[in-house]
């Protein structure tokens, strides 16, 4: 009931977040030099034609009357056509966005993985020399911007010690899977190609892996230092002296209450990788949504970006929802407060 | 500081204006030295702070101790294109035969520029619309204004800035309102949460009794009170403003060419890798080491505001 009602809220909120998105992003193409239809059609065309496409746009009508159109075509998933593509731009957003979603998610897993293991084994071993390199390597990633991180491992283990490919996401000799999802691991598994599955793995590692560092060094670092001020608590040592195993008092009573703030960070770096995954795919060659957008940005090429912001702004918004609701289902303090606001 | 004067004044005992005078110049002197004393009880935060001063040094007087100033801007020399690192050029040469460490030294100039001017831009604005939504928190002035910093903190500010700058003209400044336009509600959400408690306090309600203007209580009894936390923002944001920048310029947003800037030379240099690796390397370290700098220093001024942050 609270729960639902919880969730109920929090989705009528995010709509109204996305619908004060869709007014800056609408704004943003706006405020752009240069008349629109003029752009589609290209410098050469007559005149008459740049009209009637202004027309058909919309492009006499007044500021609101235009962005209540945008809004109807968008929200028919019409985003119109891409001036560099020259085909539909939910077209294009369909073809590669399972690329960067595929890259996010594997980088998401290596954060949470990596960074909740890094962050239990140097508040297990505090003040060891474990604990002092976790820590070195947590400073390292936070100084690091993802670009560098992605140069050093193309140099490292792309080119000096060749141990992973660098560009795009199959080897030439590999066939492309059928297109089942998009995403080109499971289309592999689907289609019963474990080489094909080894390839794209062995593809996906190192982008994957740079795009993760920030955030996997982040939440080591939030990871231990929760655990250590959680493990001075009364609880803890009353657990101890109730007899409750070690292996329990640690993994039952510490990790999960201390996970939480762990788990509110990940979901903001999730969102933030969104956006790094615009570098980190330029330089790995990756063909998703970023790429996309990127060059729709260096081509001023308007529908396409709009969309682009559009569909990472959800995903970012998506993303937060279910923080929330993990964070809720870990901390049953918030469950309570929202049971008892009612 | 506006608290101190109160205290002073409503001693008791009676000191004469001199008095007074001297015992606030004696109490702040005092600060100081307290202030000091946390910044530096972290050794790192005091190489943070050689850092910073020393990268900011080696940026104004950049055309003076580099070795090859001219090459900073459109210069070639293709005889000397792309060579290893040497006694005549530490960090060897780019692909048209340009000192990297020259350009890397001037193109600190942006990088730095960049995170300055961003905060300069957006820390005013940002501070003042939270302290008034707080202050009046509950009104349909705090809905508007907390409304609108939601949407805009709802969104990655990378790709946001990424799609300003690119409909606005590419170069460093048009960089610079792109983020700006980003960072504000950062500082409007901090100071908003401060600002909304402090309402309630003794010091706000007696302001308002005493027939204190608005603007008196927000900028004289509330805005010293935010200090601190802005202080500590700030001086953590600036490392994050700094990489931003550079990854506008990476990506071609930011500081056109031939003007040199850190992130450009990665991408620049990203192409001849991994044969030409200093092309790439050496700026991308430069952006790590500002970056380590900046970050440290941040910590440091933590630090120091440690226990007083509401």
């Amino acid at each position: 009931m609270s729960v639902s009602r919880f969730l109920a809220r929090r989705l009528l909120y995010s709509i109204f977040v996305l619908l004060g998105l869709s007014v800056v992003i609408f704004i943003i193409a706006r405020i752009m030099p240069g008349d629109p239809a003029r752009m589609a059609v290209g410098a050469r065309a007559p005149q008459w034609v740049v009209d009637r496409l202004r027309e058909q746009m919309h492009l006499n009508s007044s500021l609101p009357v235009q962005y209540f159109y945008w809004l109807r075509d968008a929200l028919r998933g019409d985003f119109g056509m891409s001036l560099v593509t020259q085909r539909s731009v939910t077209n294009d957003i369909k073809e590669f966005l399972p690329a960067s979603l595929e890259l996010v998610f594997f980088a998401a897993v290596l954060a949470a993985v990596g960074g909740i293991g890094l962050g239990v084994i140097s508040a297990r071993y505090k003040d060891t020399w474990i604990d002092n390199v976790v820590r070195i390597f947590s400073y390292t990633g936070v100084v690091m911007p993802s670009f560098v991180f992605a140069i050093i491992f193309v140099l490292l283990f792309g080119w000096l010690l060749n141990w992973f490919p660098v560009i795009g996401r199959l080897s030439e000799q590999t066939a492309a899977p059928p297109l089942v999802t998009g995403l080109m691991t499971v289309d592999s598994l689907i289609a019963g190609r474990p080489d094909a599955f080894v390839d794209a793995l062995r593809h996906l590692i190192l982008p994957a892996l740079a795009l993760a560092m920030g955030s996997m060094a982040q939440e080591a670092r939030i990871t231990r230092s929760s655990m250590a001020d959680n493990l001075n608590k009364d609880y803890i040592a009353s657990a101890r002296a109730l007899g409750i195993p070690e292996r329990d008092v640690m993994g039952r009573f510490l990790l999960k209450p201390s996970l939480i703030p762990t788990v509110s960070i990940l979901g903001l770096d999730i969102a933030a990788m969104l956006s790094i995954a615009f570098l980190v795919e330029l330089i790995f060659n990756w063909p998703g949504i970023a790429r996309y957008g990127m060059s729709a940005m260096l081509h001023k090429d308007l529908n396409a970006i709009s969309a682009v912001i559009l569909v990472l702004g959800a995903g970012f918004i998506v993303v937060n929802i279910i923080v929330d609701i993990t964070v809720a289902r870990l901390d049953p303090r918030i469950r309570m407060r929202a049971a008892r606001s009612e | 500081m506006a608290q101190s004067a109160n205290i002073s004044r409503e001693l008791p005992v009676s000191f004469t204006p001199q008095q007074i005078k001297q015992l606030e110049h004696e109490s702040k002197r005092e600060n100081r030295g307290r202030s000091w004393y946390k910044f530096s009880r972290n050794p790192m935060s005091v190489v943070g702070l050689v850092m910073v001063v020393a990268l900011v040094l080696l940026a104004i007087f950049a055309p003076v101790v580099t070795p090859y100033p001219r090459h900073a801007g459109p210069f070639t020399d293709f005889p000397h294109a792309k060579l290893v690192p040497n006694l005549q050029y530490l960090f060897g040469t780019d692909q048209i035969g340009r000192d990297i460490l020259t350009r890397i030294v001037f193109g600190l100039r942006s990088s730095l520029l960049m995170g300055v001017m961003v905060l300069v831009i957006v820390v005013p604005p940002g501070v003042l619309l939270g302290l008034v939504a707080g202050y009046f928190q509950g009104t349909w002035i705090d809905t508007v204004i907390m409304r609108i910093t939601d949407i805009f903190l709802a969104v990655p500010a990378l790709i946001l800035a990424l799609a300003i700058a690119s409909v606005l003209e590419p170069n460093l400044w048009n960089g610079m309102i792109a983020v700006s336009l980003m960072w504000w509600p950062w500082y409007t959400r901090l100071v908003y949460g401060v600002a909304s408690q402090l309402r309630n306090e003794y010091f706000v309600t007696a302001a308002e009794v005493t027939g204190a203007s608005t603007a008196h209580i927000l900028f004289r009894e509330i805005l010293p009170n935010t200090v601190s936390p802005i202080l500590t923002k700030m001086s953590l944001d600036i490392a994050w403003v700094i990489i931003i920048g550079a990854m506008l310029s990476f990506v071609g947003l930011g500081v056109q060419p031939p003007e040199p800037s850190l992130g450009t030379m990665v991408s620049d240099g990203a192409r001849y890798l991994p044969d030409q690796w200093w092309i790439a390397i050496f700026p991308a370290l430069a952006i790590v080491v500002v970056v380590l700098g900046f970050n440290l220093l941040g910590d440091g001024v933590r630090d120091m505001f440690a226990s007083e942050e509401v």
